[in-house]
């Protein structure tokens, strides 16, 4: 048993093909950035899943609380006039 | 909220098939289960890794030995996925190697079984690996979300392993006699110890019913090795092997094949650390952590003299 401490973990976003975001696919371990990358490459790109990689220190990915789902997303789930079937118009009209 | 409201609400989740994320209140039960189980799982892809490794260097063709060198490589990767599973629970990296490596934690005792021939190869990928599939399809619809996105990536990975390994019994059982008694002798060998992959009948699993409750499990471990059992016959069948089972036959009546009695008492005595390679395993996992403790020593000081010099420039930058 040791006293050494793990390397800082690092969250891993990958763009599977160009013209599509980066996704969130997992994390690992790795002492610095450019190490971050190398390791994201072998562990998440080995079938041609990316063609770009981004790395995020986790520690610095501020989130949403849990708790408080239902006071941010509640609000939107009765505004039904965001949405363009609220709208009452004629079938005579084909495309709108 | 309080905590039983709280508890009202995660059951409820469970209850509508709504994946428990990591900063989501749950039981401590709960979040104890799944350390322990999806770090066990991380090692045993982990150690995994011995008895074939044990084979690289010494694979009949270029062919097989680029094939078992990326099998092995994937392991290392599904080890990876499940340990960042697992920490997202609270657990660290280093206390789950360091138990690991103490003997504290355990892992599948498949690997604690020796790979004495070439076939061997071919029998873990068809047997160990396509046991490992049907646990983990399974768990692709575990309850915790981190463990489930992680089973869905290792499931993707792992049909790759049972094929090549299937292909290697496959040739080696059309082969000459000597190669056709040698596939016969792994699959004798890799049969019993596969069926106890799936863990202890259901009357004596002491943690199955909780964790079917919790949906961290979907299915209990006799129904798994039942669909291993009825999958795998027929593969046998196709390349001329024979189960090592006198009693197995097809039962019209269930729609399955019966089979004979598992000899329990040589699980649990693996389970305890007294199998063909336990000791060789862990000496293999220690002797490689130790030496490479000075490749992530040197790594953690080159990182941190280039954090200083960027900072250094920046300063001077700003000056
Ligand atoms: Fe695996
Ligand atoms: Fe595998």
């Amino acid at each position: 048993m040791s006293n050494e401490k793990d390397w800082p973990l690092w969250e891993i976003f990958i763009r599977s093909r160009a013209g599509l975001n980066h996704k969130h696919v997992g994390s690992l371990h790795a002492a610095d950035a450019e190490m971050a990358i190398e390791n994201a490459r072998d562990v998440y790109t080995r079938r041609n899943e990316g063609i770009s990689i981004w790395v995020v220190e986790s520690k610095y990915i501020k989130a949403s609380n849990p708790a408080d789902e239902e006071s941010l997303f509640e609000p939107a789930s009765d505004k039904i006039y965001r949405h363009p079937t609220f709208y009452d118009l004629p079938d005579e009209l084909k495309h709108m | 909220m309080s905590e039983s409201s709280m508890l009202k609400r995660f059951e409820d989740k469970i209850q509508r098939e709504i994946k428990i994320e990591p900063r989501d209140w749950m039981p401590d039960e709960y979040r104890k289960t799944l350390v322990r189980q999806i770090s066990q799982h991380a090692h045993s892809e982990i150690v995994g890794m011995l008895p074939e490794g044990n084979w690289v260097t010494r694979a009949p063709s270029m062919r097989r030995k680029v094939a078992l060198i990326a099998k092995v490589q994937d392991e290392a990767g599904h080890g990876l996925y499940l340990y960042s599973a697992a920490e997202t629970l609270g657990t660290s990296r280093k206390e789950m190697i360091d138990d690991l490596h103490s003997g504290k934690a355990k892992y599948s005792s498949i690997f604690n079984y020796p790979t004495l021939s070439w076939a061997d190869i071919g029998a873990i990928g068809w047997l160990v690996d396509g046991a490992a599939i049907i646990n983990q399809v399974m768990l692709c619809r575990t309850s915790y979300g981190p463990y489930a996105r992680a089973m869905v990536r290792i499931c993707k990975e792992e049909s790759f392993h049972q094929r090549q390994g299937y292909e290697i019994m496959l040739t080696l059982a059309r082969g000459s006699e000597e190669q056709k008694a040698m596939a016969q002798d792994a699959l004798n060998r890799w049969w019993w110890p596969s069926l106890m992959m799936f863990g202890p009948p259901d009357h004596e699993s002491k943690h199955s019913a909780q964790s079917m409750a919790w949906k961290i499990k979907r299915k209990s471990n006799d129904e798994l090795r039942q669909s291993f059992v009825d999958a795998t016959v027929p593969q046998a069948k196709l390349i001329d092997l024979v189960i090592p089972d006198p009693d197995l036959k097809w039962n019209e009546d269930r729609g399955h094949y019966d089979f004979g009695e598992i000899d329990w008492e040589e699980f649990w005595n693996v389970v305890k650390g007294n199998g063909p390679c336990n000791k060789q395993r862990l000496e293999a996992r220690n002797k490689a952590h130790d030496e490479g403790k000075w490749v992530r020593e040197a790594a953690a000081a080159f990182a941190e003299k280039q954090a200083t010099r960027r900072k250094d420039v920046q300063q001077k930058i700003a000056s």
